[in-house]
Formats: structure tokens, C-alpha cells, sequence
């Protein structure tokens, strides 16, 4: 399957746009009609071709422009690509695992030729050909976090594994839902998970510890969070909030279907063998609502959801000054009818 | 514990006499390809039939992280023990084909340490060795002292020594030496942590020492191994749908479910997500919960079992499935 991949912004005038292929295989996270947190983790087995689960890294149509809008954050704001000192092993270890599995999934986009620890990298879409030596960072252009950052979809973060929990020691974080990397750098766990409402009670965060610290080599393991954005806009930052914040109040009752945006993450969870850290890739999905009402089932699925969420998420998720406009709305794209089990459309 | 590494199916490519009791086992993957990576401290567990029962015994990794040709272990002959090591010494000869697990770490070094030191007893040297590799393509300074009960029974003492001159001390009990615990320890820079592998005795020793001069817990490491799954195999009765079934020892609970045909609910496969959770109907037998789902108080009544990790030892358990 060959990707065209378009030309797009994500800022100022917003030209994205999903593709009908597109939209028909973006990851809707609601499996029935309700949604409250749980420990949704599940292996990140191979999934349908064409889904974005088909692959451990999924490439897709905005692969070129997310990457050109990754570079502009970084240039305005470097401390969104942070390693402290003792993550640099796990650094190339990350590299390694990207490209090994991008040169095995996707061989007409990226290549990579190894004799001991001399590489060849070749990326194709992003036009990049280096040779360097594995563990050298003196022979790459960038530190590795870095240099594969930015040639991967998605925020980066490398967890630290000691005392068993997990620590936040090195990321590479543009694509966000609002939470920062330079303010939870160094932190553990349960301290950046300290926001978040009701998991903390529920027991999902101790749970999920203890599952993520035994996750063993070679079997990665996933999870789908969503959350809704005003414009296609990637770089929900704190750090830039006086950029973004006021386009909630741009959200109109006539606007909601080009504005409103189902922003659906799909996290990895890889253990990375030389460093024993493990790497949380976190791969934002955007789809506009007038979009996501082009298939039926998420249509209605959709406005349920919404309807019924919890108060405390519709806070924590900063949707509260649209909620009920966005129930209105989307109660006019749904007839009622039950619908199927399950993420995929009928 | 919660999900298993997988398995690697390897060949003996060599077995060495270290000392009249450690043999050393080094292994290639069967296919010809790169072992997959690891970091030192790691183990793998080696899967030794003995009869109809499978025996699975963690060893560490001591060859180089960097060399991924093959894997090596040591182990040292225990004639008291369960027969693991005894089988390895007496029945494992190069060409052999064996199944090991992928590596697992449970004893990481720290690499925000300023120093690393690593106290070894016996055959507890073989995790440092590994690790003394990872840290010698540049890492922070490392002192290793080994404890050994004479010279000769010291294996790897004198590579060691040759390769690592100053960093390495050896510790013979035949020649009246002894470490001095509360000088090493109260006389490192800031940032050392402190790494114990060897006898029981030893880590209670070190680390009980240790905590009453005032290390900090967390820069305290001492050497687990993941208890392996117990292997053995049990019967259950499907009472819902009308099946007997035998869990073999290799596959889980929810495995046998499933070869069955019958469709059971999970998730995550690893004991977190709540999905599987199966009502007991009967339990002639105990139950070995593993999950991390299920609280205290639903374990003691027994009445709940998590299938994809969990098991049971008995004559017969009956689940409601
Ligand atoms: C180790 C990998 C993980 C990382 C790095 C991570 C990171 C984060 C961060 C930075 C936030 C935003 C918190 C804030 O500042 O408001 C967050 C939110 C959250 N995380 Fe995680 N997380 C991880 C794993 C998990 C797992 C395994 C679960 C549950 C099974 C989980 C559940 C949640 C939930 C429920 C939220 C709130 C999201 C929302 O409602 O939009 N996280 N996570
Ligand atoms: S499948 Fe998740 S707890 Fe068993």
C-alpha cells in the first residue's frame, strides 16, 4: 500500500483533513455506548491491515506534516525535548526499536542496513540518508531521542523503571492534551497521574503499575484516551494555552461540526531491552465532528457518550463551558437505534 | 508476576568447566539470528524437563550485553537442591536443543548512580559480570568485592581481576579474609549504590548493615528472580459449558479455555484489567491467584479466579464458564 501523504497545517489556517480512508480507519476509542475510566490495556498485537493497528508504529497520510509541525514547536520551545543524563542508553534503544520496526513494516518507506554497530538509516518521505554509529551520539545530528522524535508520529516519553514505579526521565512531547514534559520531568507515576480525577479512587492507577513495571520484552501492550480539541490543533501545550484556550470561544452551535475535534491517543507500552526503561509512545488521532457523523454507529455512540459522561470528566477533559451545546448537537445525529459491540463501524 | 517473557528456542553452542562446581552453558538462537537484546542483571529462565515435569529455573545472563551471538550462563552443581542444576551439569551437552525464556531484569543498574558497588558471593558474581560489561562502554565507576570460600572456588576471579585492575577484590574465607562491611560502606562518595547478589545470608547481612549506617532504601539493589509459574498441570470443569479440560503446564488457564473453544472475556492478558474474572463453582485444591486485580478479601473467599495468569494445585477445580 503506497500512503500520499498530504499537505496540511495544524495551526493558523488548519487545512487538515482525513482522507474518506481516513476517517473510515480512525481508532473511535468507545466499544458501547458509555465511557468511564478502567484499566483498558490490551496486547498491541498486529491488528486488521489497514487499521491502525495493523503496525507497532501505524504511518499514515499526515505522517510529513506532523513532522514539519513537530519541527516549528520545537524550534519556538527546545525544552520539549528533554533527556536527563542516565536515559541516553534508553534513548537508542528507542531508536533502535522504531527503526527495526518501521524498516520491517513499511520496507518502500524506510530502510535500514546494520554491519556491527554501523547504520544506515534511510527515510524516504522525510527525505533523511545518514550513517552513524549505534551509541555514538557524537555521529547523528541530534541527540537519538531527538533525531527519532522527530521522524515518528506522536509524543515520546521514556519511563525509568526503579523502586518499582516508573519515572518520566525523558520525552519528546508537542502533540499533547495539555500536560507538560518540562513540568513532569523527574516525576514518578502517581505524581504526574495526580490531576487526573476518580482513576486515583477507582484503584486503575495501582493496577496499572504493576501490570506496565512487568511488561516484558517483545510484548508490547496498548490503550486508546480521547479527549476533544477546538481546531485541529496538535499542540495543546499549558506552555501555550493563551494560543489555544480562546478558541473555545469560538465553538458555535453552527461551528461545532468544522471545529470540534474527537482527539483519540493511542498509547503504547514497550520494554526497551538495553536500558530495561520503557518507552510510552503516545499517537494522537484527529477527527472533525462533522466527520465522525458520516458513519452512523459512532454517531450515535458519540452523543451517548457525551450525554452520560461523569460531571468530574467533562471538567478534567475542559469541555464544560460546550457540554450541553455539544449534546444538542449531536442528539440531532442520533435516531436512537441500538448499536453494534465494538469500536469498528458497521 | 504477571505476564511471561516468550520463549527462545536456542542451542547449546558449548559447555564449560569453570571450577570442579560451576559449569558454564553458553547458547545461540536456533534460527541463526541476533539474540534479542538485554541489560546486565538480567536472567533468562531455562526450561529443563525431568520426566513428564518441567522444571523452570531463572539463571543470570553474565556474558556482554554488547554480544548478541550468544547467551551464557553459570551455574554451580547443588546436589540439595530441586535437580535443576544437576540436570544441567549431567545430561546439557553442546548441540542440545533447549527452550530459555526472552530476559527479564529485576536487578537493573542504576544509571543515575555516580559509583556503582557490587558486592558477590559465590555464584552470585554471574548478574556483574554482565553488568561490569554494560558499564565498561563507558558508564560510572564500578568496585566489585566477591566473596569466595577459597581461590580456585572463585570463578572468574582472576579474568576479572586481569581485565579490572584496582576495581575487583577478592574475599576468600580459606585464606582467613573477611569484608570489612562497615568500612566499605561508610567510607563511598555520594551517589554510590550498593548492589548485592550471592547466599541469603549475605544480602540479609549487607543490606540489614547498610540500612542501620543510613543508605537510603532506594540506592540499596538486591538480586530477585521472578518465581517462575509452577508448570504444573491441573484439571478443570467447565461447569457452563459442560467441558472437561486439562491446563497443561506451558499454557494458562486462559489458554485452555480457549483451546476448548469456549469464548472467554479478557483484556490485557496479564492480570490488571478485570476482564477474565471467572466465578468458582468448586475448588477441590488451592488456588494460586497472580493477578493484581482481585482484592485480599475476594482471595480469602475463594469464590473468583483470574485465569490468564492464575492457577491452582488440587484434584479438581470447577469454574462457572
Ligand atoms: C507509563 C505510561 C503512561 C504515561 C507516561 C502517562 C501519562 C499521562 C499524562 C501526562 C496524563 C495527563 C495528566 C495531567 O497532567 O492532567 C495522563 C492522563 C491519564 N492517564 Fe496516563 N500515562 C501512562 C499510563 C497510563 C495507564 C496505563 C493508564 C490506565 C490504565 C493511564 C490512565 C490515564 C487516565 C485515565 C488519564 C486521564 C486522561 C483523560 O481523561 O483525558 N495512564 N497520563
Ligand atoms: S485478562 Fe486482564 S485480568 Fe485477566
Amino acid at each position: 500500500m503506497t500512503i500520499t501523504f498530504r499537505t496540511e497545517t495544524f495551526r493558523d489556517d488548519f487545512t487538515f483533513r482525513n482522507s474518506p480512508a481516513g476517517i473510515r480507519r480512525f481508532p473511535f476509542p468507545f466499544h458501547e455506548d458509555g465511557y468511564m475510566y478502567s484499566v483498558n490495556i490490551e496486547p498491541h498485537r498486529p491488528g486488521a491491515p489497514g487499521s491502525v493497528f495493523e503496525h507497532g508504529f501505524d504511518v499514515d497520510e499526515h505522517y510529513v506534516a506532523e513532522m514539519a509541525d513537530r519541527a516549528l514547536v520545537l524550534a519556538e520551545d527546545p525544552l520539549r525535548c528533554q533527556a536527563l543524563p542516565h536515559m541516553d542508553l534508553a534513548s537508542w534503544d528507542y531508536l533502535e526499536l522504531v527503526m527495526t520496526t518501521k524498516a520491517r513494516d513499511y520496507p518502500e518507506l524506510f530502510t535500514l542496513e546494520t554491519d556491527g554497530d554501523r547504520w544506515h538509516w534511510t527515510n524516504r518521505p522525510l527525505g533523511i540518508d545518514d550513517r552513524f554509529t549505534f551509541g555514538v551520539t557524537s555521529t547523528l545530528p541530534c541527540p537519538p531521542l531527538e533525531y527519532i522524535g522527530r521522524q515518528t508520529q506522536g509524543d515520546h516519553c521514556l519511563l525509568d523503571q526503579r523502586d518499582n514505579n516508573l519515572w518520566m526521565d525523558a520525552g519528546m512531547v508537542t502533540t499533547q492534551a495539555d500536560w507538560s514534559l518540562d513540568f513532569d520531568i523527574g516525576m514518578n507515576f502517581f505524581e504526574w497521574h495526580a490531576p487526573v480525577p476518580l482513576a486515583h479512587e477507582m484503584g486503575v492507577f495501582q493496577r496499572a503499575i504493576k501490570f506496565l513495571t512487568s511488561i516484558p520484552q517483545g510484548q508490547p501492550s496498548r490503550r486508546l484516551n480521547w479527549t476533544l480539541t477546538v481546531n485541529p490543533r496538535l499542540d495543546t501545550s499549558p506552555e501555550n494555552y493563551p494560543k489555544w484556550g480562546p478558541d473555545k470561544l469560538t465553538v458555535t452551535p453552527d461551528t461545532i461540526g468544522e471545529k470540534m475535534h474527537l482527539r483519540v491517543e493511542l498509547q503504547t507500552f514497550w520494554r526497551l531491552p538495553r536500558s530495561n526503561a520503557l518507552v510510552f509512545p503516545i499517537r494522537c488521532y484527529l477527527l472533525r465532528f462533522d466527520d465522525l457523523v458520516t458513519i452512523p454507529k459512532w454517531a450515535r455512540r458519540m452523543h451517548r457518550v457525551i450525554r452520560d459522561l461523569p460531571p468530574e470528566l467533562v471538567t478534567y477533559k475542559g469541555m464544560s463551558r460546550y457540554h450541553p451545546m455539544l449534546v444538542e448537537w449531536l442528539a440531532a445525529h442520533d435516531d436512537g437505534a441500538p448499536t453494534s459491540p465494538g469500536i469498528f463501524p458497521d | 508476576m504477571s505476564s511471561t517473557a516468550r520463549a527462545l528456542a536456542v542451542t547449546v553452542a558449548d559447555v564449560i568447566e569453570v571450577t570442579p562446581l560451576v559449569k558454564r552453558f553458553e547458547f545461540v538462537s536456533t534460527d541463526g539470528a541476533p539474540l534479542p537484546p538485554f541489560s546486565g542483571g538480567a536472567h533468562v529462565v531455562v526450561e529443563l524437563p525431568d520426566g513428564d515435569h518441567l522444571r523452570r529455573n531463572p539463571y543470570s545472563l553474565m556474558s556482554s550485553p554488547r554480544d548478541l551471538s550468544r547467551y551464557a550462563i553459570s551455574v554451580r552443581r547443588d546436589d540439595g537442591g530441586r535437580g535443576g542444576s544437576r540436570y544441567l551439569h549431567e545430561q546439557v551437552v553442546p548441540g542440545m536443543a533447549m527452550t530459555i525464556s526472552a530476559p527479564v531484569n529485576l536487578f537493573a543498574l542504576d544509571l543515575r548512580a555516580r559509583k556503582h558497588l557490587m558486592i558477590a558471593g559465590g555464584i552470585g558474581i554471574t548478574p556483574f559480570i554482565a553488568q561490569i560489561h554494560q558499564l565498561s562502554g563507558g558508564g560510572a565507576p564500578f568496585e566489585l568485592h566477591y566473596k569466595a570460600r577459597s581461590a580456585p572456588l572463585a570463578a572468574y576471579m582472576d579474568d576479572l581481576a586481569a581485565r579490572h585492575p584496582g576495581a575487583v577484590h577478592a574475599c576468600c574465607s580459606d585464606r582467613g579474609e573477611d569484608l570489612d562491611l562497615d568500612t566499605l560502606l561508610t567510607t563511598q562518595p555520594l551517589g554510590t549504590h550498593l548492589y548485592v547478589c550471592g547466599p541469603e545470608r549475605l544480602i540479609a547481612g549487607v543490606t540489614a548493615r547498610a540500612a542501620a549506617l543510613g543508605w537510603p532504601a532506594r540506592h540499596v539493589h538486591v538480586e530477585h528472580f521472578a518465581a517462575p509459574p509452577p508448570g504444573l498441570p491441573f484439571a478443570v470443569r467447565l461447569a457452563a459449558s459442560n467441558l472437561s479440560i486439562t491446563v497443561r503446564g506451558e499454557q494458562s488457564l486462559l489458554e485452555a479455555i480457549e483451546e476448548a473453544g469456549v469464548d472467554a472475556p479478557y483484556l490485557c492478558r496479564g492480570g490488571a484489567c478485570g476482564q477474565c474474572e471467572t466465578a468458582v463453582v468448586a475448588c477441590d485444591g488451592t488456588l494460586h491467584h497472580h493477578d493484581h486485580w482481585l482484592t485480599d478479601a475476594q482471595r480469602e473467599t475463594g469464590d473468583r479466579i483470574m485465569p490468564c495468569v492464575s492457577r491452582f494445585t488440587g484434584r479438581l477445580l470447577t469454574l462457572d464458564r
